[in-house]
């Protein structure tokens, strides 16, 4: 076995047993992060999958790294877990070193179950694994963990081998107040503004009384196959990784004028709008006003995507954030209305401090703006006007949902959640303002224009629903659907590093593994046994929410025709996304209620879930 | 020590993005393989983006060498890098002790201590380095000059007075 550690870590919180679990042949059928953790999830949980509460005992955190994980370019983690936001699987990836020091500690993830009496955290340092008290750093945000919890932790490794030289940092994945209270949208943060955000997973790690994980590896990362191969192809990629010269001088936020500008897909007001002409918003005033740090990467990373804000003076002195990144500068800024750099640093900082998913957040609190605005909510509902671009307001929000006080206790339950409840409450139809699919905030870019890399299905049939990182298209077994996506998560690689392209990507993968993967056997095989797994178990659902084939939709707003813009009254058809969603089915191999065929399940050796499909079945009435 | 042909490594860490490609490339030029902890220059995050390159400076008085017992540390010659003997060494961490700057690490699984040979005079770090555009590594070609002893400090000291002046005395806390 190359490229792998070969063990995971078993931890249970409930009763401090720590175990060693051997990888098996099994488990690298599902090649590992997204895949392997889809699979453990289904061995342990399927049976029973309907009745596991997201948010109780019995669900299962997994941090895992993939095969690539420390030999590829960039360095990516993979969280998941069953998903309090859509019930079923979702692979959440996010920058953070806890991925090389667990495989330099010998452990390619490690699998978290049950629950902690008292607030505790997890502290690997190779062998040495220990589940510590936590309860004096409960409460805290990213900033204060670093300047304790972290600094106490080296110190400690470093006086526990002193005759061996000063380690560097533990890496540290942690939550904020947001997971502690089990809002649905609550991240996993990692130094300061990296966020596993999709699925949810700081509540999982909340409702688990889990603060925080501190790696810190001291061996050589696993031998790889074919050493030469892998150094070569290594040398070639980070060279061509260097030649990236947008991301390298932006990031991703030098989308955040021109993907609304030029593509009309960003979102605008809660996605009342997808196009703006506001050059306030422009990367350019982000780095004057707020970078002080221009390239910042991660570990092996050429590309140097990341840039720190930091609010040196003025009314939100002290906040910092990543650039931010595109996403946050939607989320956190034209969606909310709110178009001023400083703002907008300030907003993504607090998301941040709070430990809450920016995405998903913003996505909460535009649709509430939007039922303000609608006047569906009124001031004495929310306790204050809910004004777009008064970031303020916002902020007074986000305290709220964090404190779970007033209406923060309706939103802390997610966009789907907040609107079914909403409309409950004041008897209108508040689902048609939530952007969601599949109980996930639709990622800041939108379908309607088709000027962005996003096509009319992507959310849709995807597995992960609205997560804009696994988006899906047709053909289904092709670049186009959302069997790239699974890769990347599978090898635990950052998308932003895969310019060398997916072929390349294989080919270095089996440098280092030994497998003899190629394009195909992923499309038709590994990738498409990971997908249907996903998709079987985000069917089965529950206990609180179900979703049906009807369900793989678009959101209400996605057919309203664009408003305003270059590409004004567009808007896809009914007609055409159910047509395309029937092919997508056929391709992938799903039947016509989007349900994984029997006979595909069992070529792709996965007949045992044929007792989940039969349970989907039952409960569809089919 | 031949002064004349003596090179050294100029650390900038405010050029420094916390890449690591100059731990990917000394681990991999010296170990085969990526080994973060084995790398003979390493960079230590503390607080994220304060990004601190650390390795040997060569100190004219060499106290690690003069530390050991066991001849396990030398002089190079032309370059002035100090080179480890693997086979003699102990790892009992005399050198670790006698080092001004916390340079040296013995990693788990090693077998002895690390420490910059300065790659034979053309470090593998300070190329890539200047190839990622940053240059937080340059090489220097001179006689040794006092102020490089000033460099030999604790990568905590550094991270800190880095952090300073990033973000401020009140963010540390």
């Amino acid at each position: 076995m190359k490229g792998y550690a070969g063990k995971l870590l078993d931890v249970n919180l409930s009763t401090g047993n720590v175990k060693i679990v051997e990888l098996d042949e099994d488990m690298l059928r599902f090649y590992g992060g997204r895949g392997l953790g889809t699979y453990i999830l289904w061995k342990e949980l399927g049976e029973r999958w309907e009745k596991v509460d997201p948010l109780g005992e019995e669900n299962l955190l997994l941090i895992l790294t993939g095969p690539l994980t420390g030999y590829y370019p960039g360095i990516k983690t993979a969280v998941l877990a069953k998903s309090p936001e859509s019930n079923g699987v979702v692979g959440s990836v996010l920058s953070s070193e806890v991925g090389i020091e667990l495989k330099a500690s010998g452990y390619d993830g490690i699998i978290i179950r049950g629950k902690a009496r008292e607030p505790v955290y997890l502290f690997i340092n190779d062998d040495d694994v220990e589940v510590r008290d936590a309860s004096k750093y409960w409460g805290m945000g990213g900033v204060e963990l670093h300047r304790t919890l972290l600094k106490e932790v080296h110190d400690e490794l470093r006086k526990k081998a002193k005759l061996r030289g000063v380690p560097k940092e533990p890496a540290m994945m942690y939550i904020g107040r947001g997971g502690e209270e089990k809002v649905r949208f609550a991240a996993i943060m990692s130094k300061l503004m990296h966020a596993a955000g999709y699925g949810g997973f700081g509540a999982v790690m909340g409702s688990k009384n889990l603060k925080a994980v501190i790696v810190k590896g001291n061996k050589a990362l696993p031998e790889v196959h074919d050493p030469e191969r892998f150094k070569s192809l290594l040398r070639e990629f980070q060279r061509e990784l260097l030649t990236l010269t947008t991301f390298r001088q932006w990031g991703t936020g030098a989308g955040g004028y021109s993907v609304g500008k030029d593509r009309s897909s960003q979102p605008v007001r809660n996605w009342q709008e997808e196009y703006h002409d506001d050059e306030r918003i422009s990367v350019v005033n982000f780095e004057l006003k707020a970078w002080v740090k221009k390239y910042w990467a991660d570990y092996g990373c050429p590309v140097n995507c990341m840039k720190i804000s930091y609010l040196r003076y003025g009314p939100y002195k002290g906040s910092i954030t990543d650039a931010p990144d595109y996403e946050l500068m939607a989320y956190m800024g034209t969606n909310l209305g709110v178009f001023e750099p400083e703002k907008v640093v300030y907003l993504s900082y607090l998301v941040d401090e709070l430990g809450l998913d920016g995405i998903n957040a913003g996505n909460v609190l535009g649709f509430a703006a939007e039922l303000y605005q609608r006047g569906i909510l009124a001031e004495e509902d929310i306790g204050f006007k809910l004004e777009w671009g008064d970031e303020k307001a916002f902020a007074r929000l986000l305290e709220l949902i964090v404190s779970r006080e007033g209406i923060g206790e309706v939103l802390a339950e997610g966009t789907y959640r907040a609107a079914k409840r909403i409309s409950e409450m004041k008897g209108v139809d508040a689902m048609r303002y939530a952007v969601h699919v599949k109980g996930i905030g639709v990622g800041a870019h939108g379908i309607r224009s088709d000027l962005d890399y996003t096509r009319d299905i992507s959310y849709a049939v995807s597995v992960q629903g609205g997560d804009h990182t696994a988006t899906a298209g047709l053909p289904a077994r092709s670049y186009e659907g959302e069997l790239v996506n699974a890769f990347y998560d599978s090898a635990v690689i950052c998308m932003f590093t895969t310019r060398p392209g997916f072929e390349r990507i294989i080919e270095f993968g089996n440098a280092v593994t030994g497998f003899e993967l190629t394009p195909e056997k992923w499309f038709n095989e590994t990738g498409l046994r990971i997908i249907h797994l996903q998709r079987i178990l985000l069917l089965l659902g529950g206990p609180d929410v179900h979703w049906k084939p009807k369900d793989d939709d678009n959101p209400e707003r996605f057919y309203e025709p664009l408003p305003t813009g270059p590409v004004k009254g567009k808007a896809p058809t009914r007609e055409e996304i159910s047509e395309k969603v029937r092919q997508y089915y056929e391709q992938v191999g799903y039947d016509e209620h989007g349900i994984p065929r029997e006979e595909v399940l069992e070529e792709l050796g996965l007949s045992e879930a044929k007792r989940e499909v039969k349970r989907i079945r039952e409960r569809l009435g089919l | 020590m031949g002064d004349d042909e003596s090179v050294w490594i100029l650390v900038t860490p405010d050029k420094c993005s916390g890449c690591r490609l100059c731990e990917v490339a000394c681990s991999l030029e010296h170990e085969g393989i990526i080994w973060p902890e084995a790398s003979r220059i390493r960079i230590y995050e503390l607080l994220p983006g304060v990004n601190v390159p650390h390795t040997c400076v060569q100190c004219p008085d060499y106290p690690c060498v003069n530390a050991c017992n066991f001849d396990a540390l030398s002089v190079e010659e032309v370059t002035g890098a100090v080179l480890v003997d693997e086979e003699n060494c102990t790892e009992c961490g005399a050198c670790v002790l006698a080092c001004p700057g916390n340079v040296p690490r013995i990693p788990t699984g090693k077998g002895s201590v690390v420490i910059c040979d300065l790659c034979g005079g053309q470090p593998k770090c300070v190329e890539v380095c200047h190839e990622a555009g940053h240059d937080a590594l340059t090489l220097v070609r001179s006689n040794y000059r006092s102020i490089y002893r000033t460099f030999a400090k604790d990568p905590v000291e550094k991270s800190a007075e880095l952090a300073r002046k990033m973000y401020g005395e009140e963010f540390l806390g």
